[in-house]
């Protein structure tokens, strides 16, 4: 796919055992003809992409993207929720390429482990030689809530130009208990603390859903997937 | 006649193998107000912690009955319901989650306890605004992430404002006073006196004398290597300030 110059074009991807729903909005309009989640993006001049994975649990699937940033001052903020359960198997495979001066990338993936599950997250960052004042970004952060989880984080960087501002960041953990205490201790019951953790981790994915509709929409099924994972 | 609130017989605790609180016997009637003082070291966040319901701490003797009810065989919540309340020393950070969202759940799950109602957003909204000024908490608060970035000062007017929104029996202020500055101290316990009734008892635990000039209690105890070594009046306070505990 392809983003002209000036035009930019977000996505919100629901992934369960259906398969991916695509929701988009293309400046600033719904675009309900667009079903097909991108597996390939290059971002001409000015362009912007937003997108936003929800995989719901038992949906084993495979995200696989790459996003080329092709044209001066282009931009994309891709991000993620994984939420695994049972035997789930997710696979999160990210590769952004900074390929000229002045764009930026923010990459920003956070998951919950239940059950016997895997997540798998693989993220790449190439900024080519001459794609100086590049700002790349990539943060994943996982929490494991049973023994039998599995979670993997690869974060790669690839950097030949010199002036750059790139960082990544992963984490693996698990719920803090000192938390639920304080919050059981004023008479939150334990489930529902948990709930509170889980989606107070999880927020931040989802507040880069700039449609309010989209948001509340993506938010309530978070939160009734978690409250049953 | 059965004033008895919270009543210790023998209570024998420690945390992986080793024994913190060697046998106490304490007995509270509604009402009173009682300050347990010691030393570092002495067992005074074990025993708070314990009657809190911390589960890394074991009981391996002795009795707490709450209300006539067993306060051991309780969750940390199910105290909470009751009517506990445990100012924690040093309160905790929750990330993520505002102080209204967290406050919310909490009188809910205490009303659905008692079977009442889910508050309305507006009568839930009026309640904290309220309780907020009682501790001069600013009503901007309300959206602030739980004690995320908060000094000393309002961690524990917070802890005193949750204290307001639960309205507890028996209230464990577990050194409330530690990094507190005089005006902050004073309206903590400004708001701990106005909060207390003749049906309620505040424990204070504190090693210094400091908060008990603006709390002032009934009985107070000396909690000495795991045992309450001395139960008396007030004027025990003054005794601990002028020789130390090592005179006890």
């Amino acid at each position: 796919m392809e983003i002209r110059s000036g035009e930019n074009c977000s996505y919100v991807a629901i992934c369960s055992g259906n398969g991916c729903k695509v929701v988009s909005v293309r400046d600033g309009r719904i675009c309900p003809e667009e079903e097909q989640v991108p597996d390939s993006v290059r971002l001409g001049r000015d362009a912007r992409f937003d997108i936003v994975y929800i995989v719901l649990p038992g949906a084993s699937c495979g995200i696989s993207l790459r996003v080329d940033l092709d044209g001066e001052g282009a931009e994309a903020n891709v991000s993620g929720i994984y939420l695994c359960n049972g035997q789930d198997e997710v696979r999160i495979n990210m590769d952004v390429s900074h390929n000229v001066p002045h764009c930026n990338s923010r990459q920003l993936f956070k998951g919950l482990a239940a059950g016997a599950s895997k997540a798998d997250f693989y993220g790449k960052i190439t900024v080519a030689q001459d794609a100086q004042k590049t700002e790349a970004y990539q943060e994943n952060h996982s929490i494991l809530l049973s023994d039998a989880a599995r979670v993997d984080t690869k974060p790669q960087l690839e950097i030949y130009a010199d002036d750059v501002k790139c960082s990544h960041g992963a984490t693996v953990g698990r719920l803090n208990e000192e938390e639920q205490f304080y919050m059981r201790s004023r008479g939150i019951p334990e489930d529902e603390a948990k709930v509170l953790q889980q989606l107070s981790f999880l927020s931040p994915v989802l507040e880069h859903i700039a449609d309010e509709a989209v948001r509340n929409e993506a938010e309530s099924m978070v939160e009734s997937a978690v409250r049953n994972i | 006649m059965n004033d008895i609130l919270l009543e210790i017989k023998g209570l024998k605790a420690g945390i992986e193998g080793k024994e913190i609180l060697k046998g106490v016997d304490l007995t509270i009637r509604k009402g009173e107000i009682h300050a347990i003082m010691g030393p570092n070291g002495a067992g005074k966040s074990t025993l708070s912690a314990v009657l809190a319901g911390r589960e890394n701490f074991t009981v391996t003797e002795g009795s707490v009955t709450f209300l006539g009810q067993d306060l051991l065989k309780m969750s940390p919540e199910e105290r909470s319901w009751a009517g506990i309340f445990l100012s924690f020393q040093y309160p905790v950070e929750i990330p993520g989650v505002s102080i209204t969202n967290f406050m919310k759940t909490a009188v809910n799950a205490h009303r659905k306890a008692k079977g009442l109602e889910e508050l309305k957003a507006g009568e839930y909204l009026k309640l904290m605004r309220e309780k907020m000024a009682f501790v001069q908490m600013k009503p901007e608060f309300s959206k602030r992430e739980v004690n995320v970035g908060f000094s000393g000062g309002e961690k524990k007017r917070n802890e005193i404002f949750q204290m307001a929104m639960l309205d507890p029996v028996l209230s464990i202020l577990d050194e409330t006073d530690s990094g507190l500055d005089v005006d902050a101290l004073r309206i903590v316990a400004n708001g701990v006196n106005a909060l207390h009734t003749p049906e309620k008892s505040v424990i204070v635990i504190t090693h210094y004398q400091r908060l008990l000039d603006y709390i002032v209690p009934d009985v107070v105890h000396v909690l000495k290597d795991g045992r309450i070594v001395k139960t008396a009046g007030r004027e025990l306070v003054a005794q601990i300030e002028a020789d130390g505990y090592d005179s006890i």
